[in-house]
């Protein structure tokens, strides 16, 4: 009979393969969810593995599509690391498309060179400030901020919705939810000629160097990661508990409102009510696939921005509903916490001694 | 206000503290056995788009609503196995479960989406139906009301009165003495986070069923974090968990009369539809303010996993 053994210590190398197991098992269920729809499985894995990647203008997209997912996941490694749960990172990058958009918007007639530092600021500042509220009402209140920067995802949601649909929607856009096109200076440039990849892939790649200067070389960087795994010996170092609710929920927030900038300044160009796609909640299987870690995040961002890609390709060309990618997003985080166990457990035959 | 208005909004107010309620209470039992199921959003979701299926399909509402609680099931099983026979982070779990139920719910519903169901009769009962201003909203209603009535009073009696009840509280506060008087600590665990997931998908076959007789992709609405705080601000007792409940229904129900009422002149609506999440918000904090009323109050295993081995 199998069963579970403690190993004496945690496996470093499970570690770093449970993801891999994770990712394997999701292809497995993912096409035998293909073949559960009569479609064909290993054409399911074309469009999701191989089409989204033939050729240079796909690895652009790929790369489009990490990019919100690095920075959101990033900024939410820095938290979870410490146990602080932020999950509105959804809602603190719907706030980021807004302050970005508030500044294009208000300096419409200007083509400033310093119109994208400001944006960029805004959004950051707009996340922050979203996420600020959760930090208060922890450190103050006690609140759960779980909850609480969960349900500022819905309020940001209608804010945005009331700002497209009032005032700033575009008086020449036909009544449509969405504000007028930025001008040039108040978009990001794009790095590679006839993509749509822009300056914002730098952005999170300069995000993730930062993450993991910050969690693995500062000592702030420690003190959080003690708070997170051991909070009575923190408290016995005298680590300020408060100091580690705040940074790791503003951190988590700036780093969503710095994606929301990047994505209405980048892809968008323009605020609309269907600013965000999920990306917020993506990251966090994006941070807990890539170990809360900087370069496991990156590695995590590719491989969920492959299923985005998928999933849309999966609507073009197999007739299924795009949400799909959701559906395997769910499963690679399902499958990862289960092969998580064979971190702190090993598999043996035979009965337990007694 | 007039006699009718009151009528109406009490009647709206019940239907909507409905889903809450059963959820709710749900949650309540499984946290009382000392596990937390974040993944309420994601088990009502699916249980919504089940019940929707298998009603659109079956032309019975009543299929529809086992079809719901199987798909309840079913999702707090893969939550069950996941943290209690596989030990994994009960946070990270129940979000798994939220985010896959969202998107697998979204996935199963699109064909389902511009159809609609004919609306549920209510069921009136004689006599008391027939009581002035409160008779009508509170007793010709839909049966699910009822059977949320009827399960307030069964965990209420569950949970104080019965013997399984007791056992269930100790191995919330302390497992490893429920463990050691010979309990079987998971498997009780594993009753309540399914018996949890099963009223969490009764909820959502009551929205799509029986609330507005149709399936829209994040129809939810962010009411399984709600359940999920009214636990918090009931103190894990089903008294107060209804209570919060019809609370946060009026509070629903009176911005959306304000909105179909053409009184607001300058406000906007979404300002209003934000109105119970705010609410949510400002619940926690008034009853997190003192450290002591959730230390006290919490099972003190909530969320901490446990082996019997170990």
């Amino acid at each position: 009979m199998l069963r579970l053994e403690a190993r004496p210590a945690p496996s470093r190398l499970m570690q770093w393969c449970s993801p891999l197991l994770a990712a394997a098992l999701t292809l497995l269920a993912g096409m035998a969810i293909f073949w559960a729809l009569d479609k064909d499985p290993l054409e399911g894995l074309r469009y999701f593995l191989l089409n989204p990647v033939k050729d240079l203008y796909g690895v652009s997209e790929l790369l489009l599509k990490a990019t919100p997912l690095m920075l959101c996941a990033i900024g939410l490694a820095v938290g979870f690391r410490a146990n602080v749960w932020n999950i509105g990172a959804e809602g603190q990058f719907m706030l980021g498309t807004a302050g970005a958009s508030g500044v294009a918007l208000y300096f419409a007639e200007s083509d400033s060179a310093l119109i994208l530092p400001a944006m960029l600021f805004a959004g950051a500042a707009a996340g922050a400030l979203w996420a600020a509220i959760p930090a208060l009402l922890k450190t103050r209140f006690n609140a759960n901020e779980i909850l609480v920067s969960l349900m500022l995802v819905y309020v940001a949601q209608l804010f945005i919705s009331w700002l497209v649909f009032g005032p700033w929607r575009d008086p020449m856009g036909f009544g449509f939810p969405q504000t007028a096109m930025f001008h040039d200076a108040a978009l990001l440039p794009t790095l590679l000629d006839g993509t749509r990849l822009h300056l914002g892939f730098v952005f999170a790649l300069a995000a993730l160097a930062a993450g993991y200067v910050f969690m693995n070389r500062s000592y702030t960087g420690f003190k959080m990661r003690v708070a997170g795994e051991a909070a009575e010996a923190a408290r016995y170092a005298g680590f300020s508990a408060r100091r580690v609710v705040w940074i790791g929920l503003l951190t988590g927030g700036a780093a969503a409102g710095v994606a929301g900038m990047a994505e209405v300044a980048g892809p968008m160009g323009q605020l609309t009510d269907k600013v965000a796609l999920g990306y917020g909640f993506a990251a966090i299987i994006v941070a807990f696939v890539g170990r809360l870690h900087a370069f496991g995040s990156l590695l995590a961002s590719l491989l969920m921005a492959l299923l985005f890609i998928g999933g849309e390709q999966a609507q073009q060309y197999m007739n299924l509903p795009s949400s799909i990618s959701m559906v395997f997003q769910g499963l690679l985080l399902f499958f990862l916490l289960g092969s998580d166990v064979f971190i702190h457990y090993r598999l043996r035959l035979g009965r337990a001694r007694t | 206000m007039d006699a009718s208005l009151f009528t109406s909004m009490l009647f709206a107010t019940v239907v909507a503290g409905t889903p809450l309620i059963i959820v709710a209470l749900g949650l309540l039992v499984s946290e009382r056995a000392g596990v937390l199921n974040l993944g309420a959003e994601g088990m009502m979701a699916m249980g919504a788009v089940a019940a929707f299926a298998a009603t659109h399909t079956t032309g019975n509402p009543w299929l529809g609503v086992l079809a719901g609680m199987g798909a309840g099931l079913a999702v707090a099983l893969i939550f069950g196995v996941l943290t209690l026979t596989l030990q994994a982070n009960q946070v990270a779990s129940g979000l798994a479960v939220a985010i896959f139920g969202v998107g697998l719910s979204a996935f199963i519903g699109k064909p389902f989406e511009s159809v609609a169901l004919p609306a549920v009769p209510a069921i009136r009962i004689p006599f008391i139906a027939d009581i002035p201003l409160i008779g009508e909203a509170l007793y010709n209603q839909q049966a699910l009301v009822y059977f949320s009535w009827a399960l307030f009073w069964a965990v209420l009696w569950f949970l104080a009165r019965s013997r399984a009840g007791l056992v269930l509280r100790a191995v919330g506060e302390s497992p490893a003495s429920a463990h050691a008087i010979g309990y079987p600590v998971i498997a009780i665990r594993y009753l309540a986070v399914l018996f949890g997931g099963a009223m969490a998908g009764i909820g959502g076959a009551f929205l799509s069923v029986f609330y507005t007789p149709m399936w829209v992709e994040g129809m939810v609405a962010g009411r399984g974090w709600i359940a999920l705080a009214l636990v918090v601000f009931a103190t894990w007792r089903p008294l107060r968990v209804m209570i919060g409940a019809y609370l946060f229904g009026g509070v629903m129900i009176t911005q959306l009369f304000i909105q179909g009422s053409g009184l607001q002149i300058d406000f906007p609506s979404q300002f209003l539809s934000s109105l119970p999440y705010w609410a949510t918000i400002v619940v926690l904090v008034v009853i997190s303010r003192n450290p002591n009323t959730i230390r006290l109050n919490s099972p003190a295993s909530l969320g901490k996993p446990y082996r019997p081995d170990a």
